[in-house]
């Protein structure tokens, strides 16, 4: 046990794991809260498509020869993510459809362009690394850990300020707009907060594994606890502790940081889901 | 008497589909009117028109008498969303006071107060701790009704707030409706498809089928359609 905490103790010297850790849990806070909103409106999958037009603009960008690519990313997530919201309200595509669509078209795009235009001598691992996430989240700059700090305290700043708008946007539409609620405008904040948590996330998971960290705190706080207030407590402290052990597992353990983080959201949620059947009386 | 709501020669629908055509009638102040009529008639696109939650395809809508659109109560039927929402009572009542909140983040504590009023009206103050998902279906239709009187002390609409609760439970919420209209002097514009039970209450009817007709619950009775819809079977 003690080797375990001297090899703990050794690794949070490095400024990379303390650079990690501060960046896997903002990603996980933001994610969680905002998951709730998303779960009870049926949107989950709309993190899913978001997430594969990000590694499409990925994709774009490496080609392109962006130094800098999360700007550009950003801003074509947020581009698609509103204009799924959109489209899913005058359904001429249906919602799901449409975000099927997106999704695997942005992927096909991402992957085709990888391939045909990449420099690096190991596509494969390239496209591989994005869509799984890396060890990328061990390397990240000074820069990067600041920018993710700003994003995420702008996203927690927003979501608690609208607070109350948003409960009553996913409580009721209807019943929100008819007391005058800006719902359009709620439901374009929200857009556009996914769309950034998603970017940050990118860096943590990888796309492919960020619904996971949408999902899994959301529905497991919302087997135990009885109102929206204290799911999304609980939904926020679920996927710290989670994102916490799971990056400090895969380091001692050497394994990949998103699919550990990921499975350790899933064994947690497992937990939850059997206490809240034996609350609930089974 | 003041009116509150005048709607002159309302056709509705959506898109190409016309559900109402010249349809003219008017609320005053302290009226409770019932709205009957065969489903699809158009009963609850009415009340989202009245609500502004659709646009009228063509006449006016003027709002009168001191009310303003944004001031109505809104009882909706119940969406698939709200029967597995995790959320306490006490948030959901709250979440009625949204509109007076304008662009203000917080509840203040006169909304809190009006939150607690509601409650104390509708009995439910012992479930403000209570899971909304955990509720009886006549539990649920009390706590939505005491957020619809967050919204407005001038005018409630409720759209069937009585489908799918047992004969007792739907007597008490009739009771609980008229208090809110006799004692509040709320106006109360509600939809029924049980014209037998709800016209005790009412004071006057809007009867919607091919033909309309408007007027209180006396001219109904003696008119050709309350001969025919009233008559037991």
């Amino acid at each position: 046990m003690s080797a375990i905490a001297d090899k703990l103790f050794m690794y949070f010297q490095y400024s990379f794991v303390v650079n990690a850790l501060i960046v896997g849990v903002l990603i996980a806070l933001c994610s969680s809260m905002l998951g709730v909103t998303l779960v009870l409106k049926r949107y989950s999958f709309i993190g899913d498509g978001l997430s594969h037009v990000a590694f499409g603009a990925m994709a774009v960008a490496a080609v392109a020869g962006f130094t800098d690519d999360m700007p550009f990313i950003l801003l074509v997530t947020v581009a698609f993510a509103i204009l799924l919201l959109r489209t899913g309200q005058n359904a001429k595509i249906k919602g799901d459809a449409a975000i099927a669509m997106i999704s695997v078209g942005a992927l096909a795009v991402g992957y085709l362009l990888m391939n045909v235009f990449s420099s690096s001598a190991n596509v494969s691992g390239d496209v591989c690394t994005t869509l799984f996430g890396s060890t990328s989240i061990l390397t990240l700059t000074k820069t990067q850990v600041g920018m993710c700090g700003v994003l995420s305290a702008v996203v927690i700043g927003v979501f608690v300020l609208f607070y109350n708008k948003i409960f009553a946007v996913t409580f009721d539409e209807n019943f929100a707009r008819a007391a005058g609620t800006p719902v359009g405008t709620c439901n374009l904040l929200l857009a556009v907060l996914i769309a950034v948590i998603i970017v940050l996330a990118m860096n943590l998971v990888g796309s492919l594994l960020i619904s996971a960290l949408v999902i899994f705190p959301a529905l497991s706080a919302m087997r135990i606890f009885n109102s929206f207030k204290s799911v999304i407590l609980c939904s926020a402290l679920f996927s710290v502790v989670c994102a916490f052990a799971g990056i400090v597992l895969s380091i001692l353990a050497g394994t990949p940081v998103g699919a550990t983080v990921v499975m350790i959201d899933m064994l947690a949620f497992g937990a939850f889901y059997v206490t809240g059947s034996l609350k609930n009386g089974g | 008497m003041e009116a509150q709501i005048i709607c002159e020669n309302l056709k509705l629908g959506y898109g190409a589909g016309v559900l109402v055509d010249g349809l003219s009638f008017t609320v005053e102040k302290g009226d409770y009117l019932c709205i009957v009529g065969e489903n699809g008639a158009g009963k609850s696109t009415l009340l989202r028109t009245l609500l502004g939650l659709q646009k009228p395809l063509a006449g006016k809508i003027t709002f009168g008498g001191g009310l303003q659109q944004n001031e109505i109560g809104y009882l909706p039927q119940q969406t698939f969303v709200q029967r597995d929402f995790p959320a306490s009572v006490w948030e959901v009542v709250l979440s009625g006071c949204q509109g007076r909140c304008g662009l203000r983040p917080f509840y203040n504590r006169e909304e809190k107060q009006i939150a607690k009023n509601a409650m104390e009206q509708l009995e439910i103050i012992p479930l403000a701790r209570t899971c909304y998902r955990d509720l009886s279906g006549g539990q649920q239709q009390r706590v939505l009704l005491a957020r619809a009187l967050c919204a407005s002390d001038k005018m409630l609409v409720l759209d069937e707030p009585v489908s799918g609760l047992d004969p007792k439970m739907a007597e008490t919420m009739y009771r609980l409706v008229e208090r809110i209209n006799r004692e509040m002097g709320i106006t109360v514009i509600m939809i029924s498809h049980d014209v037998l039970e709800a016209i005790p209450y009412a004071t006057h009817i809007l009867h919607m089928d091919r033909e309309y007709f408007f007027g209180t619950v006396e001219e109904y009775r003696r008119s050709r359609f309350g001969n025919t819809f009233l008559q037991p079977e």
